[in-house]
């Protein structure tokens, strides 16, 4: 059989859950504990890289495919983009925490911090998307026989 | 403490040389791998968590994808005699940065007091006192990231795209041409 064996994919099918529950936590409490969007969505990044390593690129283009990831990392530059717009928008100035400012949550609570927690997200989509999409793209590169990269073309036209 | 942190910062620079000298391929990525790792437990004994995490994950995602890039890839090792002309270039560089390097190591604030303990009106005494109140988020640093300085994590996060996008658009082409049947050029 080519690729890892059964041990390590299983072992990898459960562990992929964890590593994305851990990714998804540092994003949510980026702003109360250490992480934070970007660490978060490299977590989250590498549980989709140990899917492409375990289970080949096909497995992990089939959970999210590659149109999905190149949307997903466009629409995460463009949210943090809009959220800083929304500060010049409603408070004159780029950037300005708007929702912060009108509201006040109760500190060091999860639904706080205005636009912080939000932005994390954004940037968590991006990071994420794109680095997966990094990863397929130059497994991509290192080709020996012609059948998986015309895969990768072929979806890419779609 | 600093005893610990000098000899991870030791191990680090032996790790570096051994990246340098190495014929193999592979060992030279693992003992980058081995840079980074010492890097990221340095973060944390600096009481850096954030930096830390970023660090250790970034860490684990390019030496998974350098080492997928590299395995089963032969070193193209370059023969010949060595550019005397570029040696004296550099090592006269290396003595200059040396020089002034060790001349700017004097006027920084000793280890482990940081400016703002020193001049009382830093802007970061400013964004330590009234973070939590004026932008609701416990965690400094993400307070600073996102709220302080959101141009430069727009700016980081552009980067990042523009980078994503450059190398589908180069790497794309290739996988084109690949048409099945063809071998890529490595």
């Amino acid at each position: 059989m080519r690729g890892p064996s059964i041990v390590v994919r299983t072992v990898a099918r459960w562990v992929v859950a964890f590593i994305f529950l851990y990714g998804i936590f540092i994003v949510a409490f980026g702003h109360l504990t250490p992480g934070g969007g970007f660490a978060g969505g490299v977590i989250l990044a590498c549980a989709f890289v140990l899917e492409v390593l375990a289970w080949g690129k096909e497995s992990a283009l089939a959970g999210f495919p590659f149109r999905v990831a190149k949307r997903l990392d466009s629409a995460g530059a463009l949210l943090f983009l809009a959220l800083a717009l929304l500060g010049l928008l409603f408070a004159g100035g780029f950037f300005i925490n708007v929702i912060q400012r009108v509201e006040p949550g109760q500190p060091l609570r999860l639904f706080n911090g205005g636009i912080i927690p939000l932005a994390n997200l954004a940037i968590a989509l991006k990071v994420c998307a794109s680095l997966f999409l990094v990863m397929v793209v130059l497994s991509a590169l290192r080709v020996r026989a012609g059948g998986s990269d015309a895969d990768l073309a072929s979806e890419e036209e779609e | 403490m600093t005893n610990l942190l000098v000899l991870l910062l030791a191990f680090m620079i032996i790790a570096a040389i051994v990246a340098i000298w190495t014929e193999d391929l592979l060992s030279s990525v693992i003992a980058v791998g081995a840079v980074g790792f010492g890097s990221s437990v340095a973060f944390l004994l600096l009481s850096a968590p954030d930096v830390a995490i970023t660090q250790i994950v970034v860490e684990v995602l390019t030496l998974v994808i350098l080492i997928r890039a590299t395995v089963g890839r032969e070193a193209h090792t370059v023969s010949g005699a060595r550019d005397t002309f570029g040696l004296a270039v550099a090592g006269a560089l290396v003595l200059m940065l040396l020089v002034f390097t060790v001349g700017v190591l004097g006027t920084l604030p000793p280890f482990g007091s940081p400016a703002v303990a020193r001049v009382a009106d830093a802007p970061s005494t400013a964004y330590l006192t009234e973070g939590l109140a004026k932008t609701g988020a416990g965690n400094i640093v993400t307070a600073v990231l996102l709220d302080y300085r959101g141009y430069d994590t727009l700016g980081e996060a552009t980067v990042l795209f523009t980078a994503i996008v450059g190398a589908m658009a180069l790497l794309r082409r290739r996988s084109r041409n690949a048409a099945p049947g063809k071998e890529l050029q490595p």
